[in-house]
């Protein structure tokens, strides 16, 4: 015997969430069919469709190549650079005391007033963009990084001193299996950064990234390629926080 | 003697934050008047203050602050009133929770700032496309923290208050409230500061008026220190005002 189906409902909220989309979904259709000027809103229907015509658009392909591109050098270079500064701030006392204080000062700026100024040094091109997202995704690792250095035990670093280890068996062994938790909680704070920064500076100006085809669709006015840009984007931007997310509940399992 | 060296280690890690900033100011200035850095590129610090003197003098940024600001109180305004409802009547029941909760958090986990172009094809190029982006940017940190706060309520409070006869009012005032209060507060905030960024980054991006049109403007029209001048008002005026939020976060958790 099957259960009543509101039973089924009651013991599978996903499929409640599924339905609540779908029900989104269809009272967009419904809006953008009937109510709204089809110049400036496209059903998901239409969008979905012109999925293919999008990909086929001329350098549109190229273009998400690009912004993928700078996504993961700027994703790279904010890791590395993360790591450095924050075991460089972190393991030091005096200098988590003395620099910390700065990077937080620096990391609560508002980093989008000075784009113009990336744009200006970096360029219209790829630079600017990668030197944007880095800014963007730096600071939050520096911080997870120097948080979990902090919440170090001493006693760990103790004893396994007192054991007659040296300073790289102590890296090895104590500091970086407890950094890992702290280090993937970065790495997906830093990759929201670079999403956020690549993103901003390629809407502000760009000649080949997307911003130059979402510049484009907007004004000619053709919002089911826009639309369809975008959920290609959007789709790209989930599966970037979803690995990062995925690997940080894996590794971090150990405890 | 403990005390001691803290306090000495206190004023040297003091003067190492003084130290660098001064460096930064003294090389800025080298820089730019012994090495030689084009102008274009890096403005004079005596000219930035200048100007920077000058902008505040001459009260020009009160057009663009106003329209920047009113384009902010409406975005909060909206996001407020709507992911606090959202958020309580979600937080209602255990199911909705589970229904709901992913549902935005999952949204919220996209860069909301790339949908700019739809907002823009949508809205126009006005103020009231900033206001519509800043609402649904701000509205997520609200309603998940309503949700958080409203759902995580002590179920032996609410018992005990009903034991004791409460009725639906005073439950929802001298209970719910107080206990949710904090993490609504501390994602009103959080709501609060991405508005300011996502309302300065729209008018950067595609605008007509506002501080980030400005600075673009400025930007374009090659006027390399009275920009830096104008960044840094922003900046101030972004910090002034996360300062005033915060202040009234800690308000607001001693009043509950």
């Amino acid at each position: 015997m099957s259960p009543p189906p509101h039973q089924f409902l009651l013991r599978h909220p996903g499929v409640a969430r599924l339905g609540v989309v779908i029900l989104i979904l269809i009272g967009w259709e419904f809006a953008a069919r009937f109510v709204i000027d089809p110049l400036f809103i496209a059903p998901p229907s239409r969008v979905l469709g012109a999925l293919g015509t999008v990909w086929n658009t001329a350098g549109v392909p190229a273009a998400l190549r690009l912004t993928f591109f700078e996504l993961a050098v700027a994703f790279a270079i904010a890791v590395v650079a993360g790591l450095v500064v924050g075991f460089a701030v972190g393991l030091q006392p005096f200098a988590r005391r003395s620099v910390m204080p700065i990077i937080l000062l620096l990391y609560g700026l508002p980093q989008i007033t000075i784009l113009p100024i990336f744009i200006l040094y970096f360029g219209i091109g790829a630079p600017s963009k990668i030197a944007f997202g880095v800014t963007h995704g730096t600071f939050p690792i520096i911080i997870a990084i120097v948080a979990g250095v902090q919440n170090l035990k001493p006693i760990l670093l103790t004893s396994a001193r007192s054991m007659g280890a040296n300073r790289w068996q102590i890296l090895r062994w104590v500091i970086f299996p407890h950094m890992i938790p702290s280090f993937f909680a970065g790495m997906r704070l830093g990759m929201s950064g670079v999403l956020l920064g690549v993103l901003l500076a390629e809407l502000y100006v760009s000649t080949a990234g997307i911003g130059h085809f979402t510049t484009l669709f907007t004004e000619s006015f053709d919002p089911t390629k826009l639309f369809g840009l975008i959920g290609i984007l959007a789709a790209m931007a989930i599966i970037l926080n979803e690995m990062v997310r995925r690997a940080e509940t894996r590794f971090s399992r150990w405890r | 003697m403990a005390r001691r060296s803290q306090h000495r280690s206190r004023l040297a890690s003091i003067a190492v934050q003084a130290g660098f900033g001064l460096a930064l100011l003294i090389l800025w200035y080298l820089a730019t008047n012994r090495w030689g850095v084009n102008r274009l590129l890096l403005p004079n610090p005596v000219a930035v203050w200048e100007q920077l003197l000058d902008v505040l003098r001459s009260g020009e940024f009160w057009p663009d602050l106003r329209v920047t600001l009113s384009e902010l109180a409406a975005a909060f305004a909206l996001a407020t009133t709507s992911g606090m409802l959202v958020g309580y009547f979600v937080s209602r029941s255990r199911y909705a929770i589970r229904v709901f909760d992913p549902l935005f958090a999952g949204i919220y986990s996209i860069p909301i700032i790339l949908f700019l172009p739809l907002y823009v094809l949508f809205f126009g190029l006005g103020p009231s496309s900033k206001i519509a982006l800043g609402a649904t940017i701000s509205f997520f940190p609200v309603v998940l923290s309503t949700i958080a706060g409203f759902g995580n309520v002590d179920r032996v409070l609410v018992t005990a208050a009903r034991s004791m006869g409460a009725s639906d009012y005073h439950l929802f005032r001298y209970v719910l409230v107080p206990a949710a209060l904090p993490v609504i507060l501390s994602g009103l905030r959080m709501g609060f500061t991405v508005a300011l960024l996502s309302i300065i980054g729209s008018e950067t991006i595609a605008s007509l008026a506002g501080l980030g049109h400005h600075i673009v403007q400025l930007a374009e029209g090659m006027d390399m220190a009275r920009m830096f001048a104008y960044i840094a008002f922003v900046v101030v005026i972004a910090a002034l005002l996360n300062g005033v939020v915060s202040f009234l976060e800690r308000r607001g958790r001693r009043w509950a």
